[in-house]
């Protein structure tokens, strides 16, 4: 099973997670964008994590044989710190690098003013640097937050088969559906979805569009999830092409709209600034 | 000519803030292969055309080289030496440091160019020599040995022979000259 991740903050797991995610066939994933934990307070906070995904992560990544991808965006939350908003102005930099994919993550945390003006914003971004869009859907209201978020898409002139609306569920699947935007599904291990819920929605609602990941992170995740979720689909009469075409021809698909998608598992970089991550003698 | 250079070059003349979003791009629409310029890259070449085609491009620079991947901040170090130096002044000396603090091959042989030959004093400029010696970078790629290694530097280099042949590893090849020149 090949699988690609199309959504995981690599840089809160472990190199287990790495050695473990390739030994579940995990060959490529994309890193959005997106809060820390910790609310950040300045602008040079942003461009060092941006910095990160685009050099250390990617670098971390190759030493397991997985290719790293990412997304760059003000996330919603911080949207609405004043002393964040002005990174906006740096995007248009990073929005250009080798391994970004998409503008992401962007969307709605608590549907305030200033959430509205960083997602529009961030839209024509999408369109002038001529890259996907990943959209969060919020946590709270989630029903009321993806309709105004295919509102603004609607609005912004992107065309919707170069968005996804991700955290998907039962309540929100057919709005997005019938909106021609791409389907995004977190299996969680308590919250969000799971991987039977996911199956069900599979059967309901067929396999075209719809990107399956673990959006692992700092909090209680699984960055395995994308494997069980393979599982549970042949258990459940799903063909090993059906899977394929969820797990890794779709994201490649979504992303690859990009042109910057590079996954021919070239050898990996023996050193990244000079420090090898696999830290022993080099033989 | 690459049509995406040739528009870019008239964007940049028209306006070097255009640097800021076509610098990233150059390895993907130009290549990223040997050039005909030892030691650089065709994206290299193309990003240094991109640099001497905008005028203001000093001004630029210092960002370009914060905000970019280890390829950008390597075309703006070329740059430093293949741009009137009048421009930049000593304005390129931090860029120079922080790129000699790393310790990343490509950006440490790219700072020991002519901008650096020029413009480090004698001790940054010995301890730019030595990091190279010390990393395998070989000496052929740094400017102005001939005309600024003086005694302290052959000193330096002796001792770090020493160092090498009491631990029983070898001494770089190309050191041997260096060490043998008689102080003036």
């Amino acid at each position: 099973m090949r699988i690609f991740d199309p959504h995981i903050h690599m840089s809160s797991r472990t190199t287990d997670d790495y050695a473990a995610m390739h030994a579940a066939g995990v060959r490529a994933l994309v890193e959005p964008a997106f809060w820390l934990g910790q609310p950040r307070t300045n602008v040079g906070s942003f461009t060092d994590y941006f910095d990160s995904l685009v050099g250390w992560e990617p670098f971390r990544a190759s030493q397991f044989g997985i290719a790293h991808h990412c997304t760059i965006a003000l996330n919603p939350k911080e949207a609405n710190d004043p002393r964040c908003a002005p990174v906006l102005e740096l995007l248009p930099r990073y929005l250009e690098k080798d391994g970004v994919v998409a503008v992401g993550e962007i969307g709605y945390d608590s549907m305030t003013a200033e959430e509205d003006k960083a997602f529009a914003a961030q839209l024509a971004l999408a369109i002038d640097h001529d890259l996907p869009a990943l959209v969060h859907t919020p946590h709270r209201d989630k029903a009321a937050g993806t309709e105004r978020s295919i509102a603004v898409v609607r609005e912004s002139g992107i065309a919707p088969d170069r968005v996804v609306l991700d955290h998907l569920n039962e309540l929100t699947v057919r709005m997005v559906k019938e909106s021609g935007c791409w389907l995004g599904f977190s299996i969680y291990p308590d919250t969000k979805m799971d991987e039977d819920r996911m199956v069900a929605i599979l059967r309901e609602y067929g396999t075209e569009k719809v990107l399956v990941n673990s959006a692992a992170d700092w909090g209680k995740s699984d960055p395995l999830k994308t494997r069980r979720t393979g599982d549970a689909m042949l258990a459940a009469g799903f063909t090993e092409d059906d899977v394929d075409l969820v797990l890794w021809r779709n994201p490649v698909e979504f992303y690859g709209q990009s042109g910057r998608l590079s996954l021919d598992g070239e050898a990996p970089e023996a050193e990244f600034a000079g420090n090898s991550i696999l830290r022993g003698a080099r033989k | 000519m690459n049509a995406w250079l040739e528009k870019a070059l008239h964007d940049v003349a028209a306006d070097a803030t255009a640097l800021r979003t076509l610098f990233p791009a150059v390895g993907r629409r130009v290549g990223r292969g040997p050039s005909a310029t030892p030691g650089w890259t065709v994206d290299d070449v193309a990003r240094v055309r991109l640099l001497r085609a905008a005028p203001g491009a000093a001004a630029e620079m210092p960002d370009l080289y914060r905000y970019g991947d280890a390829a950008e901040k390597r075309a703006v170090l070329h740059g430093l030496s293949e741009l009137d130096t009048a421009d930049i002044g000593d304005a390129g000396l931090e860029l120079v440091a922080d790129a000699l603090r790393t310790n990343d091959t490509r950006l440490v042989t790219a700072a020991m160019g002519e901008y650096a030959a020029t413009h480090l004093d004698a001790a940054a400029y010995r301890h730019g020599v030595l990091k190279c010696v010390f990393m395998g970078i070989p000496l052929a790629g740094i400017a102005g040995l001939a005309r600024r290694t003086d005694g302290e530097l052959r000193r330096m280099l002796r001792s770090f022979a020493a160092e090498r042949t009491a631990a029983g590893r070898e001494v770089p090849a190309d050191l041997l000259p260096l060490l043998h020149e008689q102080d003036a």
